[in-house]
């Protein structure tokens, strides 16, 4: 079920912030990186795509039209993860994950209640399950949040920057989950993050917006080398593919220093 | 027990779900309990009054009318059982609309009281009550009520049909209510300046809110508005609770947010304009309800709907016992006392919680 987009556009009142995307291509079992600078529109494509910002354009999901569907309708298939989960709601974890579950299928009890306990076990949440989510860590609201998409079975999961409340334990952790996540379940994956080592070592296929623009997209070994980053990011950077360790993007230097 | 029975893979004590459960049916054992405290109320409510009459009268006036005296039985399903029902029924509905108007628009200050509809209600009666207008062709108390109904939906349609406006977001829907507040107060104001002596007392007496007016007629008509409303708020159960975890998530979770707004506004409005009309300003139920059905059941609507209700009728009810009885002979306006009770206690309550309340 590869995911593909072609000429999307979106506007947010007045402003056009997607010109015209075209060629993105996310396949199922891979985890694909969306990167590019702050204000580049990162967040509205993978909001464009949700439904949950109103956009023009083609969207599928395997046989199934996106863009033709409503807001519901898409639910039903993909999940959107925003950037922050804080939340002032009082429900315990348990709820807001049931909670999750209960807005997508009408199913018995006993069938929910089974999804939910899976869901909070393979992220190791069963000690939380009740604590409410205001007492709640940045990192462990982030995994009750990636509870309620996995416990939803989505065919498309898309995270807004899921690794920038977490320490370096926890990003590892989560980034190395959903890998194993989309292997299994041959899903896919589609997550907006800044940090380019990361986006290295975890992705198997990046996406690079600039200025609302699809820029270039490809594997990473392709896709992050020096002159590129300094197109994308205007920096000097390093970048190293060790054979017997995790790529390293090194960024030497900003081309541009503030005050001249 | 029953859903351990059912759900065999479950059973172990230590599993999440049977732990979650163990939750659910403490939440339902606190929301039996806090309607059989409802019940209690009602029943200590209707025993009590000006006219002496011993509990055990009381009860068989309500079961057996046809065995007790004419007088008693006109005192118990005339009089005294329409004020307790109508505090119930008020309190439940003014509870409900505060619950869902939190929800909604994701403000713990939100009622019909702080978002202006109450002020509306306010200055309709005055309209009557100081210059002898409707806005409706009917005449005697209906005047009144017709005009607080009128202006009470007026307000909340305001701030309905401002939220139908692009890009307004939820804090402006809030601060317009707020707008909305004194610029009824205003006008109430200019109403008060230029009232004769006699209809600014009466005024005043309206606006402190009084149950005593209540006849079934009345009672019938809010227990509408409520009967109406709650099964709406129920099917959206789901989509409410989760509004709470905000806009952007409730929208990726498939749920038509800006739809859902509008509808459950339209229904709070119904609530608290049917509730205003009836029993006049009674402050402090639209806000204190929800807060404490919150401290105790959290707000997962399916739990936190019904417990709002409850908390809001109890709280009505208890407050209608201790304006006959605090000073005997005398009955005082109900809406001063949910004032004075209600703030100590709720003051009490977020201070004694270890939960924040809203952040």
């Amino acid at each position: 079920m590869t995911l593909t987009i072609d000429h999307l556009d979106c506007s947010l009142g007045k402003r056009q912030i997607l010109h015209d995307v075209s060629g993105l291509r996310a396949s199922p079992g891979e985890i694909t990186a969306l990167i590019g600078p702050n204000g580049s529109g990162k967040s509205t494509l993978l909001k464009a795509i949700a439904g949950i910002e109103a956009a023009s354009g083609r969207i599928r999901l395997g046989e199934r039209q996106l863009d033709a569907l409503s807001l519901e309708q898409r639910s039903q298939c993909l999940y959107y993860l925003l950037q922050d989960t804080s939340t002032q709601a009082a429900l315990s974890v348990f709820e807001a994950v049931l909670l999750a579950r209960r807005t997508q299928v009408a199913e018995p009890a006993a069938t929910a209640l089974s999804a939910v306990e899976r869901a909070l076990t393979s992220l190791e949440l069963d000690p939380l399950a009740e604590r409410e989510l205001v007492t709640l860590s940045g990192g462990q609201r982030q995994r009750v949040a990636i509870a309620q998409a996995i416990v939803r079975r989505p065919r498309l999961l898309m995270l807004d920057e899921p690794t920038s409340a977490l320490d370096l334990h926890h990003q590892l952790q989560v980034l190395d989950y959903l890998r194993r996540l989309a292997r299994r379940e041959e899903i896919v994956i589609v997550l907006a993050i800044h940090d380019l080592n990361l986006a290295a070592r975890f992705a198997d296929h990046l996406w690079v917006v600039k200025e609302g623009r699809h820029i270039v997209s490809g594997m990473p070994e392709q896709v992050l080398t020096p002159e590129r980053l300094r197109d994308i990011y205007a920096i000097e950077a390093h970048v190293e593919w060790p054979i017997d360790a995790p790529p390293r993007v090194i960024p030497l230097s900003a081309l541009h220093r503030l005050g001249g | 027990m029953k859903a351990t029975t059912r759900l065999p893979h479950i059973a172990k004590p230590e599993s999440t779900a049977a732990r979650y459960l163990a939750r659910q049916r403490r939440q339902r054992g606190l929301i039996v309990l806090t309607a059989l405290a409802v019940l209690a109320s009602l029943l200590a409510d209707v025993a009590t009054g000006p006219g002496a009459y011993a509990l055990p009268d009381v009860l068989k006036a309500l079961v057996a009318p046809s065995e007790v005296s004419r007088v008693l039985q006109i005192v118990v399903w005339e009089i005294r059982l329409p004020v307790a029902l109508m505090a119930i029924i008020v309190g439940a509905s003014l509870a409900v609309a505060g619950a869902e108007m939190q929800t909604l628009l994701d403000n713990p200050l939100a009622d019909p009281f702080t978002l202006g509809i109450s002020s509306a209600a306010s200055f309709g009666a005055a309209l009557a009550i100081v210059l002898d207008f409707g806005l409706l062709p009917v005449a005697g108390t209906l005047l009144l009520t017709g005009n607080a109904f009128l202006l009470a939906m007026f307000a909340s349609l305001a701030i309905w049909a401002l939220s139908r406006l692009r890009g307004v977001s939820i804090q402006t829907m809030v601060l317009m209510g707020i707008a909305i507040m004194f610029f009824f107060n205003a006008l109430l104001g200019i109403l008060q300046y230029v009232a004769s002596a006699e209809s600014l007392q009466q005024l005043m007496f309206w606006s402190l809110g009084s149950l005593d007016k209540a006849s079934w007629g009345k009672l019938g008509l809010a227990g509408l508005a409520l009967l109406v409303t709650i099964p709406i708020f129920v099917r959206a159960r789901s989509r409410l609770t989760a509004l709470r975890l905000g806009d952007v998530q409730a929208k990726a979770m498939g749920i038509d947010v800006g739809r859902l707004r509008l509808r459950m506004l339209l229904c709070c409005a119904l609530l608290s304009a049917t509730a205003v009309a009836f029993v006049g300003t009674i402050g402090f139920i639209g806000l204190v309800g929800p807060h404490i059905a919150r401290l105790l059941v959290g707000e997962d609507q399916r739990v936190f709907l019904p417990m709002s209700a409850l908390t809001g009728a109890l709280i009505l009810s208890l407050t209608s016992i201790l304006s006959k009885t605090l000073i005997p002979g005398i009955l005082l306006p109900i809406g001063i006392l949910t004032a004075l009770i209600g703030l100590p206690f709720f003051v009490s309550l977020i201070l004694r919680s270890r939960r924040e309340l809203w952040r």
